[in-house]
């Protein structure tokens, strides 16, 4: 009996296997069903907004009729969409368009490999891996999403796609530009772009232990910057020109049907998830709680508990914030899309470069 | 030691094609499959679909492109400054002063040129 805990104590101890557990954790404990529950939030959130039930009619025959408040419609609307015909139109080149969801999927899933979800205890890190560039990382992969709009809209042999394809590209184009000078400011402050360097330099206080050194507090004009930039990389209401349901239909993935139509959605959704974790991660401290420090007797496993807990809310919370913000405001026009970019937050973002630097440097 | 690092990556990234594929095939393994003249039209609001679709598009969008390589590059030299910026102290703060400024010239330019704007 010892010797077959003994062994699968070595086997946890290894560090490829703890790797794929770290991926099945996050993956398919936090992204995926926070993705799939946002699915249904999204609905139900803006029926509240507009005053209306929202989906409530799946429910299970065989037990009562019982609908659980709209809840079996994520069941449902899985179901459906695999048993939805997946066609193809004429003319599309077949091989472009069957690779577009890939990259959106692949680009969306990618960012989780460097968020840490808890401190690491000992040589044990919660965060998939910490690569060193860290964050060039993250402009790496999300420049690889914007392949993903552009074939499905280029392949798609349909006017609407492809116009909502170049929107998307110049969109997300721009966009990417804003991302990377938004978040200089970050470097800057914290000395480095991996991002456990970042998450522990938000570990320290100013004027002794009053105020945490969050990246909201020492860059609050880059939160803002970054926090647009990104919903406008994920190409939701407001800036939605790409997708435009009212004009070009749902644009670049018009011609999607079926479960491939259904990637293209919970790729949507995974990303805001990515942004929401990359928020919480730079901005709000990651996954240090401001003050805990001083309750120096602190069991370690409730600390971690904490930590988990704290970045489990907050990412909640910006989730929340980016369906609030879809359904409230109303959506900019493809030009003013592009305009606010190149002549307001590009000007903007560059001044708080060269200010933090200022600053910084005086300070020294 | 870097492919160590790196390898999560490429399982994450090895993830998201395995779903995209489950994705696709149980659209086409499970579907029903019901051709036809009119359903593999192009999707235009209901009207017969008329022209080709690679038609030639606003020159706005190349124009976006070119900019958009220009500030992306100039993004990659600053990286380095970020990071190592308070070791270069003035001298190294004066020098991107310039860089930048001359890159505020060429927005400038694109602005004035029209470049920028979406009518």
């Amino acid at each position: 009996m010892n010797e077959i805990i003994n062994i699968a104590i070595n086997i946890l101890l290894d560090p490829f296997i703890q790797t794929i557990l770290k991926i099945v954790v996050i993956i398919f404990m936090f992204v995926m069903p926070l993705a799939t529950v946002l699915t249904l939030m999204e609905r139900k959130w803006s029926a509240m907004i507009q005053d209306r039930v929202g989906p409530n009619r799946a429910n299970l025959p065989f037990a009562d009729n019982f609908r659980g408040r709209g809840a079996l419609h994520i069941a449902a609307d899985a179901l459906k969409s695999i048993f939805k015909e997946d066609f193809i139109p004429r003319g599309a080149d077949r091989f472009l368009f069957t690779i577009a969801p890939y990259f959106g999927f692949a680009a969306a899933l990618s960012v989780f490999a460097i968020v840490p979800f808890a401190a690491p205890i000992g040589d044990f890190t919660f965060q998939i891996t910490d690569v060193k560039p860290g964050l060039l990382y993250i402009f790496a992969i999300t420049s690889l999403g914007v392949y993903g709009s552009v074939l499905a809209g280029a392949s798609s042999n349909s006017k609407f796609a492809l116009l909502g394809g170049t929107r998307a590209s110049a969109q997300m184009l721009s966009y990417e530009v804003f991302i990377g000078i938004s978040l200089l400011g970050i470097f800057m402050v914290y000395e480095s772009t991996q991002i456990s360097v970042i998450v522990d330099g938000q570990n320290t206080y100013w004027f002794g232990n009053l105020i945490p050194k969050w990246g909201i507090f020492t860059q609050p004009v880059a939160f803002v910057l970054f926090f647009v930039a990104m919903i406008a990389e994920t190409k939701r209401a407001p800036f939605d020109a790409p997708e435009g349901e009212s004009e070009i239909v749902a644009g670049y993935f018009l011609e999607y049907s079926g479960m491939r139509f259904g990637a293209f959605m919970l790729a949507e959704y995974i990303a805001i998830v990515g942004v929401s974790v990359l928020m919480v991660t730079l901005f709000l401290g990651g996954y240090h709680i401001p003050w805990l420090h001083l309750w120096e007797s602190a069991p370690q496993a409730l600390v971690t508990i904490l930590q988990i807990l704290k970045f489990t809310l907050l990412s909640v919370f910006f989730c929340w914030l980016q369906l609030q913000i879809r359904w409230t405001i109303p959506k900019f026009r493809f030009d003013q899309t592009m305009a606010l970019g190149w002549k307001k937050m590009l000007p903007v973002a560059m001044a708080n470069v060269l200010v933090t630097a200022i600053i910084i440097l005086l300070a020294n | 030691m870097i492919a160590i690092e790196y390898l999560p990556i490429l399982i994450l990234i090895g993830l998201g094609v395995v779903f995209a594929t489950i994705f696709t095939l149980a659209g086409i393994l499970i579907g029903p499959k019901r051709r036809g003249q009119n359903k593999e039209m192009p999707f235009e609001s209901g009207l017969p679909s008329d022209g080709l679709v690679g038609q030639r598009y606003d020159v706005k969008f190349y124009m976006t492109a070119l900019i958009f390589l220009i500030f992306d590059v100039e993004i990659v030299f600053l990286y380095p400054w970020a990071v190592k910026f308070r070791e270069m102290g003035w001298f190294g703060f004066a020098e991107v002063l310039i860089f930048m400024v001359l890159l505020l010239f060429g927005l400038a330019y694109a602005w004035k040129k029209g470049a920028l704007e979406w009518e």
